[in-house]
């Protein structure tokens, strides 16, 4: 599938749903690519059962903060730089490159990447969501590592990283994202065609696509989005979602603690929804609370979006006086296994309560 | 006394303030040159009054035509866009996401060079000077005479912009330079953006900041003039014409002034009902609270802060369906004398609604009173709760508000609101913004990223807190009226170690005399 401008607006705001609160704006990312598609590039997307299973694919993405990024904007080589000191160091070229996270800007960077070099990117991520460490990747979770990886910066500065295990990588990853001025660009998981196929959540960039175009079209038509969006998901390996709350937001509360935003969402229902959901928020939603219950949790997606206007709301703009809708959607089930939820479960954030899906709990 | 001024697309507004009190207030006409028409609409103010121009001691003007003159791509001058960022920033040229006409009319001339800084002070790359003085030989060449000039990280680190005006001033002496860290914060392409279109507005500037003091001196008034910017607050005229961008969002945030004075509230939730749309904004402390979203103007995205407004489709010529049960969004709006039931019309409105309910007395209210008893009740009940439920989320806390109403179709609201402690309808509601203007205040502000590393968070918010406030002395504030308006922290996020933004606001009353 080749990528038009209309398709990366419909990305933006599916990314930003995936996200669930996190992630960062996409706006850069898609007016880089969109920017390469003016130019006469094509970004072409790859279905993973369409690739050979002894492809090199080389993931690419953007580490650090966003609020940096939106200053210092990027050369468009960084990424580029690092996927090809990979294949240096690889001793092999790539055949594609994919997301490692399809939540927020991150959906956007490998786009870049492809649309440059000619390359497709594999229709497919690593998180399925936004997550805040390198190391939350199913890639990682079923036995690809993390390393070698490359992080680079503007003036085409390139640290290798060789670590142990990918949590290592991540720790050590950040300090260089950190000297290279808050915000930097890497390639990591490289893997071939056959551990794509065994470790990465497919379709994630067609999905991401389909949700910001349902949610249009439904706007559109003056149908319900929300509704809307609902209906499509069961077509979807997101296979089940539903609205778990709906009222106004009555307190938001934030504090940053080691480059999270730590914070809780007070949200008091409307209608036929009684009582306070609590959404307890790093970076990203992880858990929705009602009295006490658990309504959702982390990894399934929880998404808080406008009520009218179904936009999904970023952590940073919650404010009081909104009237939202909480979303919560099953994530698919690579993402729910015991090892899974080793790496990206509740208890990896602090969380006392362990995983329930969506479908079990009432 | 003051006067407030307000020129508008359609009319220009006055109003003579004694103190907090308004004396007189009037309109007239806005003409193409701005001046004769502010000179037609003092001359009649002063004659309504009889004050003498003697008695007036400082001027206050609020301006569409800036906003107008790039909405429309009129009596812009072609830019310089000068980017000091590579190696990074390549991958988006300036005016990237620019409607291609206005970008034309610009000229598209862009210069990426070797500079910046990043987040926590240190140079992306040294100033490539050798680089300025080639960009300058083709400024000359090209024959332009206005440059903007931005940095990535200036709103922290500004040396790089004043170093290269510096270089640009001594080899093109009579350009005019608009640099991105006095106009914008961080977030580079929204501030780039500004910044060039602060410099394509440079000639106008000029224009109109002297058809002003021409006006005023045809007057023969002495008191000095100032133009009221986005937040409320006011610019001496000079640095009007050097910054003219920061004037785009005066209007709406005057006439939430405005309305806040003429209620004697300061915290308080404004609600203009106009013909198709009532508009709900919050004062904090006398000031509307500003949106913390990109906004476009003239369909290129800014990050300049405007009053957070919410838009609700129900205004004075809202169409009125389903036995009262549905209003809006959609409005007869200035066909309201033609076609509301009233005036003779076949369409029921809002209007009608009123007078049928024996609220108001306007039009024929025989053509209404066919109106079933209970759609006029289920009307009023759901305009109600539509300004009710638009107040309550604008809220920031669940105290009751006192609601201020404003606008010509405030007769909509005739009952209590839940959401509000009273609901005041103030005289002199049309000129608002002209009122806006004549109270403004001056203020400082910082926005920056602070890096928290060998110092405390206490002492950098001090710091940040007594800039602000020296900027505001320096912008013509009373050094002792002084106060902090807004502090607010935004933690960088996804990246440990200490770095923090920081905004801080202060605002001081005008020195006059």
């Amino acid at each position: 599938m080749k990528l038009t401008r209309e398709h990366l607006a419909d990305l933006a705001v599916g990314a930003a749903f995936l996200g669930t609160g996190g992630g960062g704006d996409p706006y850069v990312g898609r007016l880089m690519v969109q920017q390469y598609l003016d130019e006469g590039c094509e970004v072409e997307l790859i279905d993973p059962q369409d690739i050979a299973d002894d492809w090199l694919v080389v993931p690419t993405a953007m580490m650090g903060a966003p609020t940096v990024l939106v200053e210092k904007i990027p050369s468009g080589e960084e990424a580029i730089a690092s996927l090809v000191r990979l294949e240096k160091r690889l001793g092999r070229m790539a055949h594609a490159t994919m997301p490692i996270e399809i939540g927020g800007i991150n959906s956007t960077i490998p786009l870049v990447v492809g649309a440059r070099l000619g390359l497709p990117i594999v229709d497919a991520d690593g998180m399925g969501r936004a997550f805040p460490f390198l190391e939350m990747e199913t890639f990682g979770v079923y036995g690809v590592s993390g390393s070698p990886m490359a992080v680079s910066n503007e003036w085409g500065d390139c640290a290798l990283i060789e670590a142990v295990d990918n949590r290592q990588m991540e720790w050590l990853s950040r300090a260089v994202a950190i000297r290279m001025g808050g915000c930097a660009y890497i390639a990591e998981y490289a893997m071939s065609g056959a551990e794509v196929k065994r470790t990465a959540i497919p379709n994630t960039l067609t999905l991401a696509i389909r949700i910001g175009e349902v949610l249009r079209k439904a706007h559109d038509e003056h149908r319900n989005p929300i509704e809307a969006l609902l209906g499509f998901l069961p077509s979807t390996l997101y296979r089940y979602g539903r609205v778990i709350f709906s009222g106004k937001i009555v307190d938001v509360m934030r504090e940053t603690r080691a480059g999270f935003t730590m914070g809780k969402a007070l949200i008091e229902g409307i209608g036929h929804f009684h009582s306070q959901m609590e959404i307890e928020i790093q970076n990203e939603n992880l858990i929705a609370r009602v009295d006490g219950k658990v309504k959702a949790i982390v990894p399934d997606l929880i998404s808080i979006m406008n009520t009218e206007t179904a936009e999904p709301i970023t952590s940073e703009n919650l404010r009081y006086g909104q009237r939202v809708t909480v979303v919560a959607v099953s994530v698919p089930e690579i993402m729910r296994t015991p090892e899974a939820l080793n790496v990206f479960g509740p208890s990896c954030f602090g969380l006392k309560e362990p995983f329930t899906s969506i479908e079990e709990i009432d | 006394m003051r006067i407030g001024i307000d020129v508008g697309g359609t009319n220009t507004d006055a109003a003579l303030m004694d103190g907090p009190a308004v004396v007189a207030a009037c309109k007239s006409p806005t003409t193409a040159d701005v001046g004769s028409g502010i000179v037609a609409v003092l001359r009649k103010l002063l004659d309504m009054t009889g004050v003498s121009v003697s008695q007036i001691q400082a001027v206050m003007i609020g301006t569409t035509h800036f906003t107008n003159a790039v909405v429309e791509r009129k009596r812009l001058l072609e830019v310089a866009a000068v980017r000091l960022g590579l190696p990074a920033t390549k991958g988006l040229p300036p005016m990237t996401d620019w409607p291609r006409d206005l970008a034309d009319t610009l000229g598209r001339h862009t210069f990426m060079l070797r500079g910046g800084h990043e987040f926590d002070g240190r140079k992306i790359a040294p100033l490539d000077e050798a680089g300025l003085i080639g960009v300058a030989r083709t400024i000359r060449m090209r024959g332009l005479r206005s440059a903007a000039v931005t940095s990535v990280f200036s709103p922290v680190t500004p040396e790089m912009e004043l170093r290269a005006a510096e270089i640009l001033k001594n080899e093109v002496p009579d350009i005019t330079l608009s640099l991105s860290h006095e106009i914008g914060r961080v977030g580079f392409l929204e501030r780039e953006n500004a910044s060039i279109m602060n410099a394509s507005l440079a000639d106008l500037s000029q224009k109109v900041v002297s058809s002003f003091r021409n006006a005023l001196r045809e007057l023969s008034i002495e008191a000095p003039f100032y133009i009221s910017q986005n937040d409320g607050t006011l610019m001496t005229p000079d640095y009007v014409e050097r910054y003219p961008v920061l004037t785009f969002a005066s209007g709406p945030t005057n006439s939430m002034r405005g309305a806040a004075t003429l209620a004697g509230e300061k915290e308080a939730m404004v609600v203009d009902i106009g013909g198709t749309t009532s508009d709900v904004g919050m004062l904090m402390q006398g000031f509307p609270r500003e949106s913390a979203v990109a906004v476009d103007i003239g369909g290129v995205r800014t990050n300049f802060r405007m009053p957070d407004v919410l838009a609700i489709g129900l205004g004075g010529g809202s169409l009125v369906r389903d036995e009262g049960a549905r209003i809006g969004p959609d409005s007869v709006g200035y066909e309201i004398t033609s076609r509301a039931l009233v005036f003779g019309g076949d369409t029921l409105t809002t209007t009608d609604i009123v007078v049928a309910a024996g609220l108001e007395d306007i039009g024929d209210r025989f053509r209404v009173a066919h109106i079933p008893a209970k759609t006029i009740e289920t009307a009023l009940d759901t305009m109600h709760r539509m300004v009710d439920e638009a107040v309550d989320r604008m809220k920031t806390s669940a105290d009751p508000l006192p609601v201020i109403l404003v606008g010509g179709g405030n007769i909509l609201v005739s009952r209590d609101l839940p959401s509000a402690s009273k609901v005041i309808r103030p005289e002199n509601a049309s000129v608002a913004n002209a009122i806006g203007a004549a109270i403004a205040q001056v203020g400082g502000e910082v926005d920056r990223i602070f890096s928290l590393e060998g110092t405390s968070r206490e002492v950098v918010l001090t710091g940040a807190k007594v800039e602000a406030s020296e900027r505001a002395a320096r912008a013509g504030a009373d050094p002792a009226s002084v106060k902090i308006m807004d502090i607010e922290e935004v933690p960088l996020a996804y990246l440990p170690g200490s770095a923090t933004r920081i905004r801080v606001k202060a605002v001081g009353d005008l020195v006059i005399g």
